[in-house]
């Protein structure tokens, strides 16, 4: 390499990592990871709702605190990272927005399915007029090829986004399928719009995965400490800054820091190991939606089906993130038959 | 002798709501009020032999004595009803509003159709495709035992979701909100809606959790839903129960979903059915009971509404 590469390092423990812990996380977990990810120099944390500001509902389940609280408790503690929320448009209204940035949230990240884009031009406009770093993040966007996915993407870069996430919401991307979204996206998009990329871990493709997208011009990355998140995961973030300080990316964090809370903080915290059980590969294999893991398996219990075989009907109707309450539904017809 | 409409904005809404009105034994669609002169709707409603202008409102205001036009469908957007709203009811015609304006009350014709619901304003306001499909069912419940809280999902073709919905998506989740408390009756309502671009199409879905105060009485609370589904059928013949009620210590859900007549868009649009025919469904009310005003009767003054408005 001629020049260094460098990535900012995003983090989704407080965030992401809410699926798997059933949005359950105390104010005091939040706060003591939130400081440690600090003190390890990682630039950016995210802090919400799984689903989103505004997604404590009876669909994707109740947080015990409101997201307000949590980003009022956790900002003022750290010294350098930035916080940044994301909204899910559907889910959260602009309201949630705008409480977000009166909490110290600076970065907004806007969410929609990879093909819906336009339901996020009122959000993406109110972010960037606030002022704030705006992310356009489109989700599940192994659903679309490339060419498809940079027509939503322009969309968000036009009414205000100042970065575009390729998402990989249901961790089913190979490293090809990423090479190819991302130069796609880097092709189309302004030279000043930044390009991220956030991963999931069914396939164990995480790691690989993220490379591939710097390599094809992204340069902010998702991951998460013990890769606490949905599904089988998001990029495990320790593991993920040894591969980079190997390979001389600059990402400017503490990599040992790192280590020590996935393994003295985030890993004591999990409610289950957090790893590819047969549930979480059939999510990455079927291209399922990742937060549907715990939801699947729950409703597999109560009615006497198959977890895998929900997941896999939910891959047949071609859902998309949000729709927890077709698993419900699914069970139910599947215990009919 | 059947009573003239207008219906005004020709996109999705408003061009399916000319389908609908054409087979009403009350009601004959007389005007179909556009804007774009190149609008499919507006050249399909030629077509079928209704007037048309794209002139938006103004083109329809001239004609209205003439054509003895009592009622009007507003299908454009909450900012133009606002317009359209001040305008119409000067000359005293009653209009049901399908934008999320929400100037007039809100009306889901099981709940809440009732005489003096329509003639207490010139306007009533048809809330949301959600709101039509799920607000039926928290009724049903809030109507046997008292519900904190009501949640509902309402997940929609891509195909079926126009541009004014996408522009403003945060109106649906908050008028439909609202709606659950104001109409359904629930302390707390909360809606989310999902927009899925499946091919084929899905048909419309909903989910309706109902949080009650006590133990559920579940015979009581079924017979109630059952009942209630039959009311909402008798409008819109594809609504229907997939799964539930399912109780679950003290949560109601229901799934259900909204199959359309395909008169306009293809019958995945359930969420538009719903609307057109809930909208249809209070004018003919309005006609078969004889409520309409009084040509020249002013119920609400122009001044009036114009502070409905910025309310």
């Amino acid at each position: 390499m001629s020049e260094q590469k460098s990535v900012v390092l995003h983090d989704m423990t407080l965030r992401d990592g809410m699926h798997p812990k059933r949005h359950q996380i105390s104010l005091d977990q939040m706060v003591r990871l939130a400081m440690a990810l600090d003190d390890a120099n990682v630039p950016l944390i995210e802090v919400a709702h799984g689903d989103g500001l505004g997604g404590g509902s009876i669909n994707y389940g109740f947080a015990p605190h409101s997201d307000s609280e949590y980003l009022r408790a956790v900002i003022p503690k750290l010294k350098k990272a930035r916080v940044s929320a994301l909204l899910i448009p559907g889910i959260g209204t602009a309201d949630h927005l705008r409480m977000a940035v009166d909490c110290g949230v600076t970065t907004m990240r806007i969410a929609t399915h990879c093909t819906e884009a336009d339901v996020a031009e009122q959000h993406i406009g109110l972010s960037a007029k606030l002022g704030v770093d705006t992310v356009g993040f489109l989700m599940m966007a192994h659903m679309v090829p490339p060419d498809e996915l940079v027509v939503q993407a322009k969309k968000m870069e036009s009414y205000g986004a100042n970065c575009i996430y390729c998402t990989d919401s249901a961790g089913t991307m190979l490293p090809a399928d990423v090479t190819a979204r991302i130069s796609a996206l880097r092709g189309a998009l302004s030279a000043r719009t930044e390009i991220g990329f956030h991963g999931h871990h069914n396939l164990a493709m995480g790691v690989a995965n993220s490379l591939a997208a710097i390599d094809a011009g992204a340069r902010r990355i998702d991951a998460s400490s013990a890769g606490l998140g949905a599904g089988a995961g998001n990029t495990p973030l320790e593991v993920f800054v040894a591969v980079l300080t190997r390979l001389g990316v600059y990402h400017g964090t503490d990599l040992y820091k790192l280590m020590d809370i996935a393994e003295e903080i985030v890993v004591p915290m999990m409610d289950q190991p957090v790893r590819i059980d047969r549930d979480a590969l059939v999510l990455g294999y079927a291209g399922v939606y990742s937060s549907f893991l715990l939801f699947a398996k729950r409703a597999a219990e109560k009615y006497g089906v198959s977890s895998r075989d929900i997941l896999i009907e939910m891959g047949r109707r071609k859902t998309v993130g949000g729709q927890e309450d077709m698993i419900e539904d699914v069970a139910l017809t599947m215990a009919r038959s | 002798m059947k009573t003239n409409v207008a219906i005004i904005g020709s996109g999705n809404i408003g061009t399916d709501l000319v389908m609908k009105t054409l087979r009403s034994k009350t009601l004959r669609p007389a005007w179909l009020v556009g804007v774009d002169p190149q609008s499919d709707g507006l050249a399909k409603a030629a077509k079928l032999g209704l007037k048309t202008t794209a002139l938006g409102v103004e083109g329809l205001i001239p004609h209205l004595r003439a054509d003895g036009i009592r009622i009007a469908f507003d299908a454009t957007s909450a900012h133009a009803h606002a317009h359209n709203a001040r305008l119409l009811q000067d000359e005293s015609v009653f209009v049901i509003d399908l934008t999320p304006a929400a100037i007039g009350p809100f009306c889901i014709p099981p709940v809440n159709l009732s005489a003096d619901l329509l003639t207490d304003r010139l306007n009533v306001n048809m809330v949301t495709c959600g709101g039509q499909a799920t607000i039926p069912i928290v009724a049903a419940v809030s109507r046997i035992q008292s519900v904190k809280y009501a949640e509902i999902v309402a997940t929609v073709a891509s195909k079926s979701v126009g541009p004014g919905t996408r522009q403003n998506i945060d109106e649906f989740t908050r008028t439909t909100a609202q709606a659950i408390e104001s109409v359904g009756g629930a302390e707390r309502g909360k809606a989310i809606i999902i927009i899925n671009p499946a091919e084929p199409p899905l048909i419309m879905r909903d989910t309706i959790h109902c949080v009650v105060e006590h133990a559920p009485d579940k015979a009581a609370i079924a017979e109630s839903i059952a009942q209630m589904v039959r009311e909402v059928q008798k409008y819109v013949p594809g609504y229907r129960i997939v799964n539930g009620p399912v109780f679950d210590n003290h949560r109601v859900t229901l799934f259900v979903e909204v199959q359309g007549l395909g008169d306009y868009l293809p019958e995945y649009a359930g969420n538009l059915d719903i609307m057109t025919a809930a909208a249809l469904r209070t004018a003919e009310m309005m006609v078969e009971r004889q409520l309409l005003p009084k040509e020249g009767r002013r119920l609400v003054s122009a001044s009036q509404s114009q502070e409905a408005v910025q309310r």
